[in-house]
């Protein structure tokens, strides 16, 4: 770490107050709204304080203890797993199917990659509301070819089940354009010598898919699930609040609505904020485990 | 591709048709949704015939959601994030690839630890400083005892009360989120694999190090920077939780908050051909931008991520 840190030019220049002057309000910021907000949120999760912050008093590891026996707060943990596994799968397979077939298809490969680009710079929330529209127990369209055709008592409003697939939907969708267009990146730098050489050998296209290409994308795979789900964690907060709401039954009440719900709306400080450092490790360990595997390809690949 | 596959080619097209239709049908239904009178959307499964309402609906989504303001709101965050994100973290970049100073590694650190951890994990915290900025100050100077001094040193009785509340206010829509490294980072990926001689050459012809930064550097990182104006726009625009948190005036609410209101609710008249109408006119924004500006955004995209 702290080698990379250090990486610089050979040539610099040297003055005494400039790059301070220069990294000053990066840094101004980053205190303000990063390291004190967490410092606090932190000291927070410690404290137990009334509703109306007249008093609080310290208890250690009391809202902890709090929301890891809070069967509602379990029940959150694993309801988040479960919708960025989905969201993650959903968004990639289709990602690199899409960009698999874009990959072969070379004549259109412009006109494709617009049509299928856009949905990247839709919000959260108005994929939201869109999928609302489709899957609307009384108005939706696919609600209704679930109906009639799978024979299911299709309803999002009232089950649980369907309002996490409905939300899984309208999350993934906007996914997929982001994982195209990294799957995309990734196909075109894999050598066409390669590919080529497999052929030769008798190699099937199927074949060479699985045995070049897929390994090949490893690293594109793995970066891109790590991205999606931590997309699930966060962004989606916008889908959950404009469509469920958590409900129903707190059915879709992802980690993060929660630390919200609890926080803004119950006012329950400490353990809003205990949840939120709990969210934080939990990222910090995803992002991690990501630079590891970062470094092993880099080692990897010389 | 290599060999020839007449019937491999053509499933290859058929899939891709069926793929970017599954992409693109919840954006044609709704389009034409929003075309059709309310007797017509409320009718189950709705015609696939677009209707004439197009202009009354996006007419009634305008006025009754505010969408103006509403749209004038989440423009200047956006715009306000892109710019204040870039050229702040464009001179932090500048001085951690170019300068040579004792704090240079801590002060880069310090700055990387911000990556990935995004607002939604310290909303509270956030909030409390945004409501007042300068709060940190304030604690700084009662752990300090600093009233007492002053009281002793001047000889009066003195209480210092900082307060500049960032609440309802473009401001705070925008500061908080600029604290990311995810542009430094990006600005000093691409410093790096600036050519030495570059500087080299700047130093012997005697130009000092911002006419460096002005007249060769920034001119370089145009590509860089127009592929960020792309990524920041529309991250700044669609930006949910923050902006809900810090706005109670209705008129400093953004866009894509606002649209809930349009939602049609159980006992309300199913009006999905007005909130759709809204839902296309807000998205409208980003969209146009990410598509007029694609190349530089693929590019930056995965630049970014790198």
């Amino acid at each position: 770490m702290a080698e990379y840190c250090d990486m610089i030019k050979r040539s610099t220049y040297k003055s005494s107050y400039l790059p301070y002057l220069l990294i000053l309000p990066q840094v101004i910021v980053t205190l303000t709204f990063f390291y004190w907000p967490a410092v606090q949120g932190l000291i927070q999760s410690f404290l137990l304080s009334d509703p109306f912050g007249q008093s609080s008093k310290f208890v250690w590891f009391y809202n902890y203890k709090e929301i890891f026996t809070d069967p509602l707060y379990l029940k959150s943990i694993l309801i988040t797993f479960t919708f960025s596994i989905a969201v993650a799968s959903v968004s990639i397979t289709l990602g690199l199917f899409i960009a698999t077939m874009a990959n072969r298809a070379l004549r259109a490969t412009a006109l494709v990659r617009t049509l299928l680009i856009w949905p990247y710079a839709v919000a959260p929330a108005i994929s939201g509301i869109l999928w609302l529209f489709l899957l609307h127990p009384s108005y939706g369209i696919v609600a209704l070819a679930i109906n009639k055709w799978l024979g299911l008592d299709w309803n999002p409003v009232l089950y649980g089940n369907d309002a996490m697939a409905m939300i899984t939907m309208a999350s993934a969708w906007k996914q997929i354009s982001y994982n195209f267009v990294f799957f995309m990146a990734g196909l075109q730098a894999i050598p066409k010598s390669l590919i080529e050489a497999a052929a030769i050998d008798g190699a099937s296209p199927f074949t060479r898919f699985w045995t070049i290409t897929f390994p090949l994308l490893s690293p594109t795979f793995f970066f891109l699930s790590v991205m999606n789900i931590i997309y699930s964690f966060f962004e989606t907060f916008g889908v959950i609040h404009t469509v469920t709401q958590g409900g129903p039954g707190g059915s879709t009440n992802i980690l993060v609505y929660k630390v919200y719900q609890d926080g803004f709306v119950g006012l329950n400080l400490g353990s809003s904020s205990a949840q939120s450092v709990v969210l934080m490790t939990l990222i910090v360990v995803i992002t991690v485990l990501q630079f590891k595997y970062v470094e092993k390809k880099v080692q990897y690949t010389g | 591709m290599v060999e020839k596959t007449p019937i491999l080619d053509s499933f290859t097209y058929v899939f891709l048709m069926i793929g970017i239709l599954i992409v693109g049908f919840p954006m044609i239904y709704s389009l034409i949704a929003a075309t059709l009178p309310l007797e017509d959307v409320s009718r189950v499964p709705m015609p696939i015939i677009p209707g004439d309402q197009f202009m009354v609906n996006m007419t009634e989504a305008w006025t009754r959601g505010n969408l103006g303001n509403q749209i004038l709101n989440s423009f200047i965050m956006a715009a306000g994030i892109t710019f204040g994100k870039i050229s702040v973290s464009i001179i932090a970049a500048f001085s951690i690839v170019y300068f040579d100073y004792r704090l240079r590694v801590v002060a880069f650190a310090s700055v990387f630890c911000t990556l990935m951890l995004p607002v939604e994990v310290r909303i509270m915290p956030t909030y409390e400083v945004a409501a007042n900025v300068l709060g940190p100050l304030q604690a700084l100077w009662d752990v300090l005892h600093l009233n007492s001094l002053v009281s002793w040193f001047t000889g009066n009785d003195f209480e210092m009360r900082l307060n500049w509340s960032l609440l309802d206010s473009y401001t705070g829509l925008i500061l908080p989120l600029i604290a990311s490294a995810t542009c430094t980072f990006l600005f000093r990926q691409f410093f790096l694999t600036v050519p030495e001689e570059l500087c080299e050459a700047a130093k012997m012809d005697g130009a000092s190090p911002m006419t460096f930064f002005m007249k060769i550097l920034l001119p370089l990182s145009k590509t860089n920077i127009a592929a960020l104006i792309v990524i920041e726009f529309v991250y700044g625009y669609n930006q949910y939780l923050w902006p809900l948190l810090i706005t109670t005036d209705p008129g400093m609410t953004t866009a894509v908050i606002g649209l809930k209101d349009l939602i049609p609710q159980a006992d309300d008249l199913p009006e999905w051909n007005v909130a759709l109408g809204g839902a296309l006119l807000v998205m409208l924004p980003p969209v146009m931008v990410v598509l007029s500006m694609q190349r530089w955004f693929v590019k930056g995209l995965i630049e970014k991520e790198k």
